[in-house]
């Protein structure tokens, strides 16, 4: 492709996105069919500026599906996974089943043979992973048990694909030369040469290397890669990370969406998965759209305009089939029915699997285009719909469970979001984070320096890398879950800002700060934090305690005398912080701080001492017997 | 109300989350109007009592209620040092220390043993009114009414969670009566505790007010 081409096509696309998706969000449709849209809008059925390229853009596209899954992996802990094995293989397998037979069956009435309604019946089995969990995310429903639920089809979909893929060969009309296991868009040369066990060996070996790799290689590259300094040289070992799996799970023949998921799940419980994710993220975001809008451009509506009927009867059979028995099997596994409607709802519709899958049919000869091309029309369309059948389920079919509706977050997915965000863990916030966690409270840390990532994480801190002062990264850490915030970072200015940017972002968050000195305190105390402490004040007011009983108060008084200074100083401290006016600010620190010292000097003089001494004392009893 | 009684609860238990009886007592008066509720091992962790402020509550109510667990025929140790610092000469007792003459004083304990360990023949040997005589004279010098107490006994033996709430709705019952004004005020002193015989203490509402 020409450069000028290429900007030319960027440019389109980019309008495009930039264009339609907010629009769509305003008018309360979702970014998925606003890039729907948007794509119908360019394609060449509109106004024509994409077309040709449309397959290959999707091509590149699909790769947002990959990383969309990496990010999900990273959410999943393996125990997580584990406990969603049930709905997995029960009734993720199910639902596959199924649907596969029920549509297969009326392929066969419909005059189909009966090997390729079987084909179209697996194929159609698939729903859109990319938009399920894209518009449940948007919606925040994923935690819900229908959100939990959907995603567990969606992962057997995705592993299903492979089976898939071995099995479609097998239902070709005239038996194709090469059965191969490999993806369609590589037709694979090299692994037919393998014989079948070979075949297994390599992929065992390859998803065995990703999970050993991402245990226990990952980790020091990581933290090789953090010590320098140098965000983008993180970013892009991230990106190689991702596209690296992609391409050897595309070598012997996986889908890399699933590699990428693996290797997901492996660096859920790493320190660096924070970063990952928010690195990550915008690639998937963007790709997804991308893919999304190319979506919207491959409709073919020149098919549509020939067998309009035809078309919107498969498009109507497909999403009440798929529908009817995701509801079936929603009440059969026992899904409340708020939530199964909108599981069955949220899954109705084909998935971008089927295009590869269609298109892989047609290279072996499974289908022909005459039967294909409908096919693939109606799964587009399917999936355009979803959006708005999610609208209509929201406006119509769930306001009539108001009761049920304020769905409790699921623990599942909570148990690894903390109470308690630690930023900075240093000497002080070492102090708090290992009180909180002898008292059974567990903390997320945000800590930058990576050397001290992997001694605290043999100790069984959660602790990961990155910035606190990123929004995204706290994001990532559970801002949005957690309860408290501690600041304890020792950047004056850094602090301050996240301080801001919490109090914006995230304004339920309890902030707990370290303040420098005096003045630092004066800075957050105007912010509303709830706690300042400052870092010298704890310490000096026990080292002074010490010193009077050394002087020969005894212990008790000594004490007391140190907290009734405290309480003085913490009075005079907000009364302060609050008396000085923002111009005052300007004022050169030292000649401030000199002048507060005079003030505080003066009125520790006064009632201090009386205080302390009033207690227990007999003297004006004595006087007066 | 015309006749209302402002009523502070010095709240004492150094465990709350671990009670049983006493959560679920101050859980039944927290926020009834003109009823202070003070938690004072929430306030003063480490036992450092801000004297004035104590002070100022005390001449700020009518009825002064201490609240907590009967401690080796006493209060929790947050309580006894409450006394010992709120209480000064020549604010509390003294020449000058009037300024809690005439309010009423009521003491609200829970007691692990039942009321047959009470007794000459039981294993405290003395009566709770004995053991309370402390507490008794404490009001006395300082010129307070002492009522009599607000107990719930054998605590270790109450099981049922609606024998528990039922002491809860008895506490709401008295603290509202209190602080309404619809005790029966001479009745009272011939009781040994205050919830002893809740439908003697109390009058009716229905019967006419004279104040």
């Amino acid at each position: 492709m020409h450069s000028e081409d290429f900007f030319f096509q960027a440019f389109v696309y980019l309008v495009a996105a930039v264009l339609s998706v907010p629009v769509a969000k305003r008018l309360g449709l979702g970014s998925v069919l606003g890039y729907l849209i948007a794509g119908v809008i360019i394609g060449p059925f509109v106004l024509g500026f994409v077309g040709k390229e449309g397959s290959d853009v999707m091509h590149f596209a699909e790769f947002g599906v990959v990383m969309m899954l990496f990010l999900v992996g990273l959410e999943l802990q393996p125990s997580l996974l584990w406990r969603l094995r049930l709905p997995i293989l029960g009734l993720g397998g199910l639902q596959v089943t199924v649907t596969a037979l029920v549509v297969a069956g009326l392929g066969v009435l419909y005059g189909l043979p009966w090997t390729m309604a079987l084909a179209v019946g697996l194929i159609l089995a698939m729903s859109s992973t990319a938009i399920v969990l894209q518009t449940l995310n948007e919606k925040g429903l994923m935690k819900t048990e229908a959100g939990q639920s959907s995603f567990s089809v969606l992962l057997f979909q995705d592993i299903a694909v492979i089976p898939i893929l071995a099995l479609l060969p097998l239902l070709a009309i005239k038996t194709s030369a090469s059965v191969s296991l490999a993806a369609a868009e590589q037709t694979a040369e090299h692994s037919s040469a393998l014989a079948g066990w070979q075949q297994a060996l390599l992929v065992i070996g390859t998803v065995g290397g990703i999970i050993i790799a991402g245990r226990f290689l990952m980790r020091p590259v990581f933290r090789f890669i953090a010590n320098t300094q140098l965000r983008e040289v993180f970013t892009a070992t991230a990106l190689l990370l991702v596209i690296g799996i992609a391409l050897a799970m595309q070598k012997v023949g996986l889908s890399p969406a699933l590699g990428t998921f693996v290797a997901g799940v492996v660096l859920a419980d790493n320190e660096y998965r924070h970063e990952l994710e928010t690195d990550i993220e915008p690639f998937k975001g963007l790709l997804l759209g991308l893919f999304f809008i190319s979506v919207g451009a491959s409709i073919n509506f020149n098919l549509l305009i020939e067998q309009p009927l035809l078309i919107l009867g498969v498009v109507f059979a497909l999403i009440l089939v798929k529908f009817a028995v995701l509801f079936g099997l929603g009440r059969f596994f026992k899904l409340e029915l708020s939530q199964n409607l909108l599981f069955a709802f949220a899954l109705a519709q084909g998935g971008e699997f089927a295009f590869v899958l269609f298109s892989f049919a047609l290279q072996n000869n499974v289908l022909t285009a005459a039967v294909a091309g409908p096919l693939i029309a109606a799964v587009a369309l399917s999936m355009m719909m979803t959006p708005l059948i999610m609208i209509l389920h929201d406006q119509w079919v769930q306001p009539r469970f108001v009761t049920s509706a304020p769905q409790p977050e699921a623990d599942t997915i909570d148990d690894n979001e903390n109470p308690v965000i630690i930023a900075g863990f240093g000497r002080f916030g070492q102090v708090v984070g290992r009180l909180l966690l002898a008292n059974g409270f567990k903390t997320t840390v945000l800590e930058q320096s990576p050397g001290q990532i992997e001694m605290l994480r043999r100790f069984g801190f959660k602790v990961f890398y990155g910035d606190a002062s990123r929004i995204d990264l706290l994001r990532a850490a559970g801002a949005q879950q957690a309860r408290l915030l501690v600041v304890a970072i020792d950047e004056r200015e850094k602090a301050l800002h996240i301080v801001d940017q919490v109090r914006k972002h995230f304004p339920h968050l309890k902030i707990l700060a370290r303040a420098i000195d005096r003045g630092h305190a004066y800075e957050l105390i105007r912010r509303g934090v709830e706690v300042v402490e400052r870092e010298m004040f704890g310490s000096a007011l026990e080292m002074g305690v010490e010193a009077l009983k050394l002087l020969g108060l005894r212990s008790y008084k000594a004490h007391r005398a140190g907290h009734t200074f405290k309480h003085h100083d913490e009075a005079a401290l907000h009364e302060l912080a609050h008396a000085m006016g923002e111009e005052k600010v300007l004022v050169a620190r030292s000649r401030q701080l000199a002048r507060d010292l005079e003030q505080l000097l003066q009125s520790d003089n006064q009632d201090l001492v009386h205080d302390v001494d009033r207690a227990w004392d007999t003297s004006v009893l004595r006087k007066d017997a | 109300m015309v006749n209302s009684n402002r009523i502070l609860i010095l709240f004492a238990h150094p465990a709350l989350e671990k009670s049983r009886i006493n959560r679920q007592l101050i859980q039944a008066v927290k926020g009834l109007d003109s009823v202070t509720v003070h938690d004072l091992y929430e306030a003063y962790p480490n036992f450092h009592i801000d004297v004035s402020f104590e002070q100022e509550l005390l001449l700020a109510h009518d009825i002064i209620v201490f609240q907590h667990p009967f401690y080796w025929y006493s209060s929790p140790a947050l309580l006894k040092e409450w006394q010992d610092l709120v209480l000064e000469y020549g604010f509390a007792y003294g020449h000058e220390g009037t300024a809690l003459h005439g309010k009423k004083f009521l003491t609200s304990i829970t007691t692990g043993g039942g009321e047959q360990a009470y007794q000459r023949q039981g294993y405290n040997r003395f009566t709770l009114r004995e053991l309370l005589l402390p507490f008794e004279q404490t009001a006395y010098l300082c010129g307070m009414e002492y009522l009599p107490p607000f107990v719930v006994q054998g605590t270790h033996q109450l099981r049922e969670s609606h024998q528990i709430a039922k002491h809860a709705e008895d506490y709401r019952t008295v603290i509202t009566a209190l602080r309404d004004n619809t005790i029966n005020w001479e009745s009272l002193r011939q009781f040994k505790h205050l919830n002893q015989s809740l439908a003697q203490v109390i009058r009716t509402p229905e019967l006419p007010h004279h104040a």
